[in-house]
């Protein structure tokens, strides 16, 4: 599938040399443990903490798929201008994790610091004297101070919190009120965590010197601000939608998403006088059934969801083509990683593009809408459910485990109470009475979706629904003409909905002004067809100047907005198109047109999103090159700067200066 | 070509009209396609005729099959109530879901064994162990009919296909099957006994649950030769009735079963009017249990009014303890025997509804207004994010 003019970026490491300059909310540090010693609370509350200082931060997991005893991480950036997406780059390593200690010193470049447990002398299998060790005997100091295994496993987490503070200069007073809230009704446990955090507290103040040149400083607070991961908002999304059906079966990284939504309809769908439900939520026994449920659901009425991940999506494909057919609503949320098969569940990836786009055999085409962070998780949650029912087909939420299951800084989340939701074309029982006839398949008003009835409503309503074929009427057909006529339509109809998904976003630079042989086209022509044309020829030809283009989708977003400014920053200004929905719109084929290099970014091998655009659009081959990042772990701006660096490079003059500062720019 | 041959409505003046004036063409659908002969044509009147007898309003059903032969039978009938003629095994999902959301929809599920007990075991089972309120009839014919007749899963070992292989893989009971799942209304019977059928089917549909129903029903065309343990004529000489029921309707009205009739009934017909409690109004009860030899009487009064009747016909059934049941029908089948009628029933069996807890509201019926927690709750809980 991949053209063979088109490459794959890889992250070597960066052997930039950290020098101890001061630098103030800049910086990235990750934190090692081994799964199930209770770090997951300790790291969350060093975010917030963070996040309460009103520093853009940003927390990623990298979790493995194990409930106990393998390497975890988490990473923690933050970015005072707001750029928290990934970063290889740590400046800081808290090693609580033996079987890692190696690799994780080794990831480091020169001049960053270790923080490690000291209570036992360190595996000495790396020789970096380039870094910078800073040895706190955690579990010695917490086997001093507290009773228990257990305790003193999860309160060393909490003490290298304290070290962190004191190194990073995190204001006891937010921590401390952290945890006031978080054990407001266990004073017990209150007492130990806050002195678990004075004990790496004092002992790092005491043996080091705190802070560090990198190192945390208050912003000013914004209320505009909430840490929230994309699987809490979808589902906060499907409450206020209304949706009161909910199937699934528990697939990581979708099953966050079904608690949470049980979790907020336990809070706010639970009928105050009886204190009986207002939704149903059924656990199935698979997603075949899950999609069953969900379509039968919203084919008897209700507003239904289902969360999963890609084996779900495989599963459900025979359901789904139903439901493209028999024009049943229906919403999907595909919470995306690593294929495939079982692939590496705990790690993202966007491998599902073309799945969503063309689930299930025959002629299918789906709505897709692709969230780059909780925030749009909340509001296309939302839009799903309209979307499905105005054209009467499933609809996919896009997401994936870095967006699901991470912590992100959003925009406060907001509801406007006179919005209602779009039901379409559904016909009421006195509609029917009105009625002679009532056809299920039948057209009348040109916009390619035909009003639909909802079974125990009327006699006049009755049809049967069906995936075999079907004519107009809604009768059984074998007929060539009958079947191809209800198939156009339902092009038509999909292909309509282009207009009502959300437009693209565009974050604009100016044209960038680099000199290229003849055009960036000509050039990349020249490479693709090299044996068409011979080498050389495309040197002949004049000097002109090219557009670049960056076009991205979903959690991509952070990384390439981040590259964005970098490379605008240093002179070399690109446009950018983020594509929020399928089919694509007008607007996505004019970008793709309207510039001579285009760069697709994703994170899959095998340049899915790429290709949907060749198959949609009239974007030819040579204009779209690819930059493809799927080893699980999310974007980082430094892969997309060396992408667009190196695809520029390979269109323009070897020892052009502009080329030449580009190189220099990641 | 086209399975679906519409009927012509003409209706007789002395055709006899239930007491919300319907007669038992109102209850039909459009005209069948299945071989002359084949089983699952009988079931289909027998289902005509039990929605007739109870009186319900059509279009408050939902009638609902996989794929299959059998699964095609529900255009066959009640042709004013919505059908969904789903995927392959997948209905009991589409029932769940459809429930979910309008728990006043009578469901009526129709399947294969290939359907049931082959591709869509799985969803058969949780169905079953969820309590989707439903009634499901399995019409059983031991083959594929609709794929041109290999064995299904629930062909006995020993019976012959039509070119001549012998089935060597032991069947799947779906009776014994529902007994060990915990189903809460197992029944066995017979396309060529109607006058067992329909009051089991009634029976099923006043059950507050999942009422299961598997339901010989030879092909003609495949599996109805010598050596088929499916046969009409294996099944007549084999098959005992152990158990017979027999099925008064009580509140049945036009609100539906149960009486619920929650805000979706509209009623079209004129006949709709008549109040069920009418004096004139005679209830219509099928006399079928005459030809059995009277046995001790055990009488189970529904949830909706009705009152089953049950009638041991072995004295040595004993029909309310489900272990006592899998034993005995697992015996005589042993034996040789096809023991049929409604062997097992929990009339307080908890459905999805119960066991959820599920408002008595329809969901489809709840206004937005009370889904949506809107812009105040949603500002409180952003101070829950920061
Ligand atoms: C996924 C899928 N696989 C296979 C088929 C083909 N198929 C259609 S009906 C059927 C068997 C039906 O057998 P049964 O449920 O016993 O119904 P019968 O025709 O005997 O009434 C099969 C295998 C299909 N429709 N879908
Ligand atoms: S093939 Fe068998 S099951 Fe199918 S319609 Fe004919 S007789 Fe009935
Ligand atoms: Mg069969």
């Amino acid at each position: 599938m991949i053209a063979d003019h088109t490459q794959t970026a890889t992250t070597p490491h960066d052997t930039r040399s950290i020098a101890a300059a001061l630098r103030v909310n800049d910086f990235a540090f990750r934190i090692a443990t081994v799964n199930g010693t209770g770090s997951a609370s300790a790291n969350g509350l060093l975010m917030q903490a963070i996040f309460r200082m009103g520093i853009p931060v940003s927390g990623k997991n990298v979790f493995p798929s194990n409930i106990q005893g393998l390497p975890t991480w988490y990473e923690i950036r933050v970015n005072h201008r707001g750029h928290v997406a990934r970063t290889p780059n740590f400046d800081l390593v808290v090693a609580m994790n033996n079987a890692t200690y190696g690799r994780d010193l080794m990831e480091l470049a020169p001049g960053a610091y270790v923080l490690f447990d000291s209570s036992w002398p360190m595996p000495d299998a790396v020789h970096r004297p380039d870094l910078r060790f800073l040895g706190v005997p955690l579990a010695r100091l917490c086997a001093d101070a507290f009773s228990g295994g257990r305790a003193r496993l999860l309160l060393k987490n909490i003490a290298y919190v304290g070290a962190l503070a004191a190194l990073l200069e995190i204001p006891l007073d937010i921590i401390d009120t952290l945890l006031a809230e978080q054990f407001s009704s266990k004073k017990k446990l209150l007492d130990s965590n806050f002195a678990a955090v004075r004990i790496g507290y004092d002992y790092a103040q005491a043996h080091f010197e705190c802070p560090l040149p990198i190192r945390l400083a208050a912003m000013p607070a914004s209320d505009d601000r909430v840490l929230i991961d994309g699987n809490t908002a979808a589902a906060l999304g499907c409450v206020y939608a209304g949706a009161t059906v909910g199937a699934w079966y528990p697939i990581t990284p979708a099953t966050s998403l079904m608690d949470a939504f049980r979790m907020f309809c336990a809070r706010y769908r639970v009928d105050p006088e009886s204190g009986q439900n207002l939704f149903h939520i059924v656990q199935a026994e698979d997603e075949l059934s899950a999609a069953g449920i969900v379509i039968g659901a919203s084919w008897a009425g209700a507003r239904s969801f289902t969360p999963t991940s890609g084996p779900g999506i495989s599963l459900m494909s025979e359901f789904i083509g139903l439901a493209y057919y028999a024009e049943v609503p229906a919403v999907f949320f595909d919470v995306q990683r690593t294929g495939p098969s079982t692939g590496m569940p705990t790690r993202t990836q966007q491998g599902d593009l073309m799945l969503t786009a063309y689930a299930s055999h025959g002629d299918t085409k789906h709505v897709v809408l692709y969230p780059a962070d909780p925030g749009e998780c909340f509001t296309m949650a939302v839009a799903a459910f309209d979307l499905a029912e105005r054209f009467q087909t499933p609809v996919f939420v896009l997401s994936d485990l870095d967006i699901a299951m991470n912590d992100w800084l959003c925009p406060r989340f907001r509801w406007n109470d006179t919005w209602r939701p779009d039901r379409g074309s559904v016909l009421t029982a006195e509609q029917l009475e009105g009625m002679t006839q009532y056809f299920r398949y039948l057209d009348d008003d040109g916009d390619h979706i035909a009003a639909r009835t909802l079974p125990g409503v009327h006699p006049r309503g009755a049809y049967f629904t069906r995936g075999s074929g079907h004519t107009r009427l809604g009768t059984y057909t074998e007929d060539a003409d009958d079947y191809v006529e209800v198939m156009e339509r339902l092009a038509a109809k999909i292909d309509s909905a282009a207009d009502a998904v959300p437009q693209p976003v565009m974050y604009s630079g100016a044209a960038v002004q680099v000199p290229v042989v003849h055009s960036a086209l000509g050039s990349i022509q020249a490479t693709a067809r090299q044996d068409a044309r011979g080498p050389g020829e495309a040197s002949d030809a004049g000097r002109s100047r090219v557009r670049v283009g960056l076009v991205s989708i979903g959690s991509c977003d952070a990384a390439v907005r981040e590259a964005v400014d970098r490379m605008s920053e240093r002179g070399l200004p690109v446009d950018y198109m983020r594509i929020r929905g399928f089919p694509f719109n007008d607007r996505v084929e004019a970008f793709l047109l309207e510039h001579e290099i285009v760069f697709v970014i994703e994170q899959n091998r095998d340049a899915q999103l790429r290709s949907l655009l060749l198959l949609e659009t009239q974007a030819t081959k040579d204009r779209l090159r690819s930059i493809r990042d799927y080893g699980g772990v999310p974007l980082s701006a430094d892969v997309v700067i060396r992408g667009v660096l190196l695809g520029v490079a390979d269109a323009t003059e070897p020892h052009d200066t502009a080329t030449v500062e580009l190189r220099s720019a990641v | 070509m086209t399975t679906s041959i519409p009927k012509p409505r003409i209706h007789h003046p002395s055709l006899e009209r239930n007491s919300i004036g319907l007669t038992r063409r109102d209850y039909e659908g459009s005209m069948s396609t299945l071989c002359a002969g084949c089983g699952h044509d009988s079931v289909t009147a027998a289902i005509i005729r039990a929605f007739w007898e109870l009186s319900i309003p059509p279009h408050r059903v939902a009638k609902l099959s996989g794929i299959g032969c059998s699964s095609k039978t529900p255009t066959y009938f009640l042709r004013e109530a919505h059908g969904f003629n789903s995927v392959h095994g997948r209905m009991p999902s589409i029932a769940t879901g459809a429930g979910a959301a309008n728990r006043d929809l009578i469901m009526i599920g129709i399947s294969g064994d290939g359907d049931s007990l082959s591709i869509g075991l799985g969803q058969f089972c949780h169905a079953m162990r969820r309590g989707v309120r439903m009634l499901y009839v399995l019409e059983n014919n031991g083959v594929y009919g609709l794929t041109k007749g290999q064995f299904s899963a629930s062909a006995d070992v020993g019976t012959k296909a039509k070119r001549g292989e012998v089935n060597r893989n032991e069947p799947i009971d779906p009776v014994l099957l529902a007994l060990s799942l915990g189903a809460t209304f197992v029944a066995r019977s017979f396309s060529g006994d109607r006058e067992q059928l329909v009051p089991i089917l009634k029976a099923g549909l006043a059950h507050r649950g999942f009422a299961f129903i598997d339901v010989i029903s030879p092909c003609v065309t495949f599996n109805d030769h010598e050596g088929s343990t499916k046969s009409y004529r294996f099944t007549r000489d084999h098959m005992r009735e152990v158990i017979a029921a027999d099925f008064t309707d009580g509140a049945v009205r036009d609100g539906g079963l149960d009486g619920a009739g929650n805000g979706h009934a509209i009623h079209a017909d004129p006949g709709d009017e008549t109040p069920a409690e009418s004096p004139d109004l005679v209830p219509i009860r099928t006399e079928i249990t005459a030809a059995y030899a009277p046995g001790s009487v055990h009488e189970i009064r529904m949830h909706d009014g009705s009152t089953v009747r049950l009638r041991k016909i072995d004295e040595n059934f004993e029909s309310t303890d489900r272990d006592a049941v899998y034993a005995y029908v697992r015996e005589r089948q042993r034996a040789g025997e096809i023991p049929t009628g409604l062997l097992y029933m929990e009339p307080e069996a908890l459905d999805m509804h119960a066991m959820e807890g599920t408002v008595a509201r329809p969901l489809v019926d709840l206004a937005f207004e009370s889904l949506c927690p809107g812009a105040g709750k949603l500002d409180a809980l952003m101070e829950e994010f920061r």
